[in-house]
């Protein structure tokens, strides 16, 4: 009786009068909270964005602070269009994503179905896999410069050892039609793990009894695998397929400290474009303009990717 | 478990488990062979890094190790001869290449400073998601949504376009090449990680928790320190880990905005020199102190892996 008279009491103190006595209300308590973080990154974020996106309208020139700067209106902007090098830069981009992403698809998925087979010792090589994607990627793109030296590099004569070319006609950082494979392979050979392990959580989160219901049907292995494993899984390999496209579409690090953009310009994917226009030839009006470019191509693909993902889990 | 024997059913052959086990070992044999290759490099002579064929069996040395960290001079071996007695493996590893040990290299402190801004930039990173992911987490702040897919966004731009506004605007501010300056760099990239995969942690404590002890009469805080804060450890320890192996691997801003004082490893790895070309056992060397740390978090965090690499989207 006693009990429940305090219950009913208790219910009926308004509760935010009854915070508001104790100290902050809650309200306050959120800002206090929340305030810090967006303020950091309005300064370190939003305020550099809008800076870049003023200085994309002029001829400003970083290493020269004291002439005049003169607003060009989008002139920077209609010369990136019209500009042959970005153009080019753009389709070593789109080279590199496709392939990347195919590539660590595919290998990514069969390894995460067969590790989804749970055999002895599964999570140990499971971890030993993973290692490659958690190293910097300028680290990582340093030491296959290595690995990848046509007389001295391992890369090379394991090639040569397999195929029987001499190795030091394997230059894979040299040749102009092997540079871009180089960076596909590195990149994958690190990433792969990433893709695998997103599908593995998706090949875990499919729930036996439909394989049970599916083997009561008599439904063969290859009909099980292509009307319930593939579909159920797919939102994850979706997820990995964005996280990598966003990554690979920015690539810088590992491409930088691996060819540098060379022989030439054949491995030179956007963002060292960008790095070369703004800190090399320090036109930082132009690199601005281009830089608001590819936030807005990333963006803009990012959104359009995650409408078509959250179709495919209401599915 | 008494489904067990249902289970049983669809429960891979053994044939397909030893196949899978071969393959999976197969490749996990293949991928690391390039760490073990530079492992194997950092302790070869630099003749022996760069023979034809590459030497698999070598006679190991600390020369790497000992040109990581010192600058040397060349003399001529009458003037090594004048001198008493090598003082340590260095010395007579260096003098065997009549050379003598001049000081120490750059790479001390640069592997500090990589210290100091992956720890201040993950302590500043954490505090700040922490109290945001509460404030997400248990409050109806507007535009909540929004709020979270802005801090989000901020991490979808090319970090090369954020380094040129910031390359102009810490110019200004007298804070380029500072420890301060990276350090509040790595903290916004780091936040939006931060505050997203600590949502999801805190969303997975009990509200009952923090009620039960407001009406014990707690305040909001000190419902928050009291019982939130402790059940949220682990959340907050593998957050902060993902910060520190991302502040930790940087190299973009790191090469675009520091370039002496405040400089860390990753861009300096790779401008370690030798005679005639890159000094390939040095670098090696360089790389594995450097990789150790990282092999050693992967380890620990390997539960929570899925979570961090996907923003808390995968919890499994």
């Amino acid at each position: 009786m006693l009990n429940r008279t305090a219950d009913s009491v208790a219910r009926a103190t308004p509760e935010p009068l009854a915070r508001k006595v104790r100290g902050i209300s809650d309200k306050g308590l959120a800002w206090l909270f929340i305030s810090p973080t967006i303020l950091l990154l309005l300064a370190i974020n939003i305020f550099p964005l809008f800076w870049a996106i003023y200085l994309s309208f002029t001829n400003y020139r970083a290493n020269r602070p004291n002439e005049v700067v003169r607003n060009v209106g989008l002139a920077n902007y209609k010369r990136i269009l019209g500009d042959q090098d970005i153009w080019i830069a753009m389709q070593t981009t789109a080279h590199f994503v496709f392939w990347t992403i195919l590539l660590q698809t595919l290998i990514g998925f069969t390894l995460a179905w067969l590790i989804d087979r749970k055999f002895r010792g599964h999570a140990f090589w499971t971890t030993i896999i993973l290692v490659p994607m958690m190293l910097s990627p300028a680290v990582v793109g340093n030491f296959w410069r290595f690995l990848y030296e046509p007389q001295i590099g391992l890369f090379a004569y394991a090639i040569s050892f397999v195929t029987g070319i001499p190795a030091t006609q394997i230059g894979m950082l040299s040749n102009v039609s092997l540079a871009p494979w180089s960076i596909v392979i590195v990149d994958t050979w690190m990433w792969t793990p990433y893709v695998m392990l997103i599908c593995l959580a998706g090949l875990r989160s499919i729930p036996e009894y439909i394989y049970e219901a599916a083997e009561v049907d008599r439904a063969s292995n290859w009909r099980q695998f292509w009307s319930i494993t593939l579909p159920m899984a797919l939102p994850f390999i979706m997820l990995a397929v964005l996280f990598r496209g966003i990554e690979n579409f920015k690539m810088f690090d590992m491409v930088n400290l691996l060819t540098g953009g060379g022989p030439g310009s054949t491995t030179e994917v956007a963002s060292i474009t960008l790095k070369r226009q703004a800190f090399e030839s320090w036109r930082t009006g132009y690199s601005s303009a281009f830089a608001i470019i590819l936030f807005v191509a990333v963006f803009g693909l990012a959104n359009i990717y995650v409408k078509a993902l959250n179709k495919v889990k209401q599915r | 478990m008494s489904l067990t024997s249902a289970h049983s059913v669809v429960a891979p052959s053994a044939t397909s488990k030893r196949v899978a086990g071969t393959i999976i070992v197969l490749y996990a044999l293949i991928s690391i062979v390039p760490l073990l290759w530079i492992f194997a490099t950092s302790f070869k002579t630099p003749p022996d890094s760069i023979a034809y064929p590459p030497k698999i069996l070598f006679q190991p040395s600390l020369e790497g190790y000992c040109n990581l960290f010192s600058t040397r001079t060349r003399q001529t071996p009458e003037y090594i001869n004048s001198l008493g007695p090598a003082t340590g493996v260095c010395d007579e590893t260096v003098r065997k290449r009549n050379m003598v040990i001049a000081g120490p290299s750059n790479f001390m402190p640069r592997f500090v400073n990589s210290l100091i801004i992956a720890f201040g930039s993950t302590f500043c990173a954490v505090f700040l998601g922490t109290l945001s992911a509460y404030g997400f987490s248990r409050f109806k702040v507007p535009l909540a949504d929004d709020l979270l897919f802005f801090i989000l966004s901020t991490r979808m731009m090319p970090p090369i376009a954020v380094a040129i506004p910031i390359y102009l605007m810490y110019r200004e501010l007298g804070l380029s090449d500072t420890a301060l300056g990276m350090i509040l760099l790595y903290t916004a990239v780091n936040v939006s990680l931060a505050v997203w995969l600590l949502k999801g942690f805190i969303d997975e404590i009990p509200r009952e928790y923090e009620e039960a002890a407001m009406i014990d009469g707690y305040t909001r805080l000190q419902a928050f320190w009291r019982t939130v804060l402790p059940q949220a450890t682990t959340g907050i320890a593998a957050t902060a880990i993902f910060c520190l192996i991302f502040a930790w691997n940087e190299y973009a801003f790191a090469a675009l905005l520091t370039s002496g004082t405040a400089q860390t490893a990753p861009p300096f790895i790779p401008t370690i020199i030798g005679e005639g070309g890159q000094d390939w056992p040095a670098v090696a060397a360089g790389t594995t102190i450097f990789l150790v740390p990282i092999l050693v978090f992967t380890i620990l965090l390997r539960k929570q892996l899925l979570r961090g690499i996907t923003f808390g989207a995968v919890r499994k």
